[in-house]
């Protein structure tokens, strides 16, 4: 009998579980609206003329492909691996993001919805859900955490300029989590007009799915770059993690490839031990939050726990529920930067390469530089650059001490 | 084991009139003045109590139940310290029926058999879990049945013909409606779409139907109390919490037992009053 071909990028199940995560745990009122979202992605799948467009948009309004830099001087720098930065900084809007509401915004067009609402932490999902709105003419409300406004205000502004109403959230930790709750508070109020674009691989089923899908984009052309440019697979891929759809799209087109090892690096804030992080797989456990069951910073009695990152991309206290998956197997490590580690690597970056990135993928940057030393000069590393770090100067000048 | 639930209702049906079934948070704003709370829903004519866990992110909730939840988890209510008041409770009254209401997380951290168990030991009849829809219930619902505790099903306006069997496969206790699509304290649906709505519940099954979601007024009560078998009122009475404890007050109990009155009256008479217009 010949052995069953296994693969590990066939997930989720019909039920949207990956393993023991996953799933669909919504008000009753969201239920229809989810199946039917299900139904719409399904079909949207099938249908040449949506990936057609989609393509379309990401060639000649993204901007893609991305380039796959190869980073000499940080090879040089950092004495090790060759590392090869794959540049989603590049995109229109300066993130990945983008990619993700390209592919939501056509769903929703499809689908006869009128009004866009998405959450945002850093802003550079709420700047890419703003720009597909006005590239498609629909009304579109951003939920964002008052904090996260206060350190993120040229985003603020920018999503302003795009045409959005950005409604600061002043409830719990004024935060990511608490824009979700917001918008999803939204969501049910408003079912009939409204398509929610979640930002990140996380919430109820589908949307982990169909966010990794229009993500897989970056792991996709990295893996033809790769190999027109070396002609083999990479020995690693690195990518920060919050939610982790950047990290999902780099991943999920090499998870069957066993040579390749993939790290993810979560943020550890001031670090784990003093309890103020936002790893939730270094330092919380399996729970149920935002429609999906993951792993989550909580306390014994299941209260949602406050995250911490200097990155306010990476502070929230889930994760995607595919990733839950993938540590519980262990197909990918996942490890973590501090934000001292991140600012340094930051730095390190402007330094070496001319490239400022944002903070999240600082955070990658900060395992790229512990781990590139240990490996041979013919190893191959890459590591997604999934931000462009403008937005983050004014948070950088005040840790760095400096006064604009 | 005596059902409370069908008990109390078909109680209520026998007299002719709906029952009243009142929300507040547990632990709101903190244990000692939650458990007056308590007595005193029942002693102004509560029928049934629903008892909010408090959660850290109550995504289906508008901000006055939001609050309540905050000051309920500031006082430092856990899910054990909701299940001994309960308990303590239950050594005054065997007779009212109390249902749990709140998301999964909590219940999930405390463990799905452990809750069901020690929720049978304290005197539940039953849990509404707003989070844990069909499709995910069987994390709870073997472990509820094995201790004879309903999982109380929610139906929505948005739940159309298609998904209603769905929603009532395993369905007991009651079934709750939510009126309105939207988050707890939200605007209040016309009498005449509950009218229409109930009729349709009614068609797919013999439950008593609850009706919930922006309740506020004795007359929207009454309103609702002329077609479903149950009206739910909560925000509305979190709301006097609430004001009452930003003013200190020490009268908290008695302003909710004025109010719940209020209310109880005007949906006991609604038939009555119904009939005679």
């Amino acid at each position: 009998m010949n052995a069953v071909p296994t693969t590990l990028r066939a997930g989720p199940d019909a039920n949207g579980h990956f393993g023991a995560f996953g799933g669909r745990y919504v008000a009753e009122t969201l239920m229809p609206l989810i199946l039917d979202l299900e139904k719409a992605y399904i079909a949207a799948k099938a249908d040449p003329a949506f990936t057609a467009e989609f393509e379309h948009l990401l060639a000649h309004y993204v901007g893609r492909p991305s380039p796959l830099y190869f980073a000499e001087s940080l090879t040089a720098h950092l004495g090790g691996a060759k590392i090869y930065l794959k540049r989603d900084e590049l995109n229109h809007t300066g993130a990945h993001k983008i990619n993700n509401c390209i592919g939501q915004i056509l769903l929703a067009k499809r689908m006869g919805k009128t009004r866009i609402i998405a959450e945002t932490g850093a802003g550079q999902h709420g700047v890419a859900t703003a720009t597909v709105a006005a590239r498609f003419g629909l009304p579109c409300v951003i939920y964002m955490g008052a904090r996260d406004i206060e350190r993120q205000a040229p985003n603020v502004f920018r999503m302003k300029l795009l045409g959005a109403e950005v409604r600061a959230v002043e409830s719990g930790s004024r935060t990511l989590k608490d824009a979700m709750n917001e918008a999803l508070r939204d969501w049910v109020t408003n079912v009939h007009d409204t398509f929610y674009i979640i930002g990140t691989a996380a919430g109820p089923h589908p949307y982990p799915e169909l966010v990794r899908d229009f993500q897989s984009v970056i792991g996709k052309e990295a893996r033809a770059q790769i190999m027109a440019a070396e002609g083999r697979l990479p020995d690693l891929l690195m990518a920060a993690i919050g939610g982790g759809s950047n990290a999902i799209g780099l991943f999920h087109p090499f998870l069957d490839d066993a040579s390749v090892r993939m790290i993810g690096v979560e943020a550890s804030g001031h670090g784990i031990e003093t309890g103020q992080h936002a790893a939730s797989l270094a330092g919380g456990r399996a729970g149920v939050l935002h429609g999906n069951k993951t792993m989550l910073l909580q306390d014994e009695d299941g209260q949602i726990t406050e995250a911490h990152s200097i990155s306010a991309g990476l502070d929230y206290p889930g994760i995607g529920p595919e990733h839950a998956w993938l540590h519980s197997i262990g197909r990918v490590e996942y490890q973590a930067a501090t934000d001292v580690e991140a600012l340094d690597a930051f730095q390190m970056l402007c330094r070496t390469e001319g490239i400022i990135p944002a903070l999240e993928p600082a955070h990658a940057l900060a395992a790229v530089k512990r781990v590139a030393p240990t490996m041979a000069a013919d190893d191959i590393i890459i590591a997604n650059l999934c931000g462009r770090g403008d937005k983050d100067i004014f948070t950088v000048a005040e840790a760095l001490g400096v006064t604009l | 084991m005596t059902d409370r639930l069908s008990t109390r209702f078909a109680a209520c049906a026998a007299e002719g009139r709906a029952a009243l079934v009142t929300f507040v948070t547990a632990g709101d704003p903190d244990l000692t003045t939650s458990a007056a709370v308590l007595r005193a829903l029942v002693a102004s004519g509560a029928d049934v109590v629903e008892l909010g866990m408090p959660f850290t992110d109550p995504m289906a909730d508008g901000a006055s139940i939001q609050l309540g939840n905050i000051r309920s988890l500031t006082s430092g209510t856990r899910l054990r310290d909701v299940l001994a008041m309960i308990a303590e409770y239950r050594r005054e009254d065997d007779a009212t029926p109390i249902i749990l209401m709140g998301y999964f997380n909590p219940i999930l951290a405390y463990g799905p058999a452990r809750f069901a168990a020690d929720a049978r030991a304290v005197g539940l009849d039953g849990t509404i879990v707003v989070d844990l829809p069909p499709e995910e219930a069987a994390e709870l619902v073997p472990d509820l049945n094995a201790q004879g505790l309903h999982l109380i099903r929610l139906a929505t306006p948005t739940t159309d013909a298609a998904r209603l069997p769905r929603v009532l496969d395993g369905a007991s206790g009651f079934l709750y409606y939510v009126a309105v699509a939207g988050v707890t304290g939200a605007n209040a649906a016309t009498a005449s779409d509950v009218a229409a709505a109930v009729a349709r519940l009614k068609q797919a099954t013999a439950l008593p139907i609850a009706v919930g979601f922006g309740v506020r007024t004795p007359d929207q009560a009454a309103a609702i109390a002329v077609h479903a078998d149950a009206v739910v009122v909560g925000s509305a009475i979190v709301d006097a919490i609430g004001a009452a404890s930003a003013e200190r007050a020490n009268d908290i109990p008695a302003r909710v037992g004025a109010l719940v009155a209020g209310l109880a009256t005007a949906v006991r008479g609604a038939r009555l009053k119904d009939a005679a217009a």
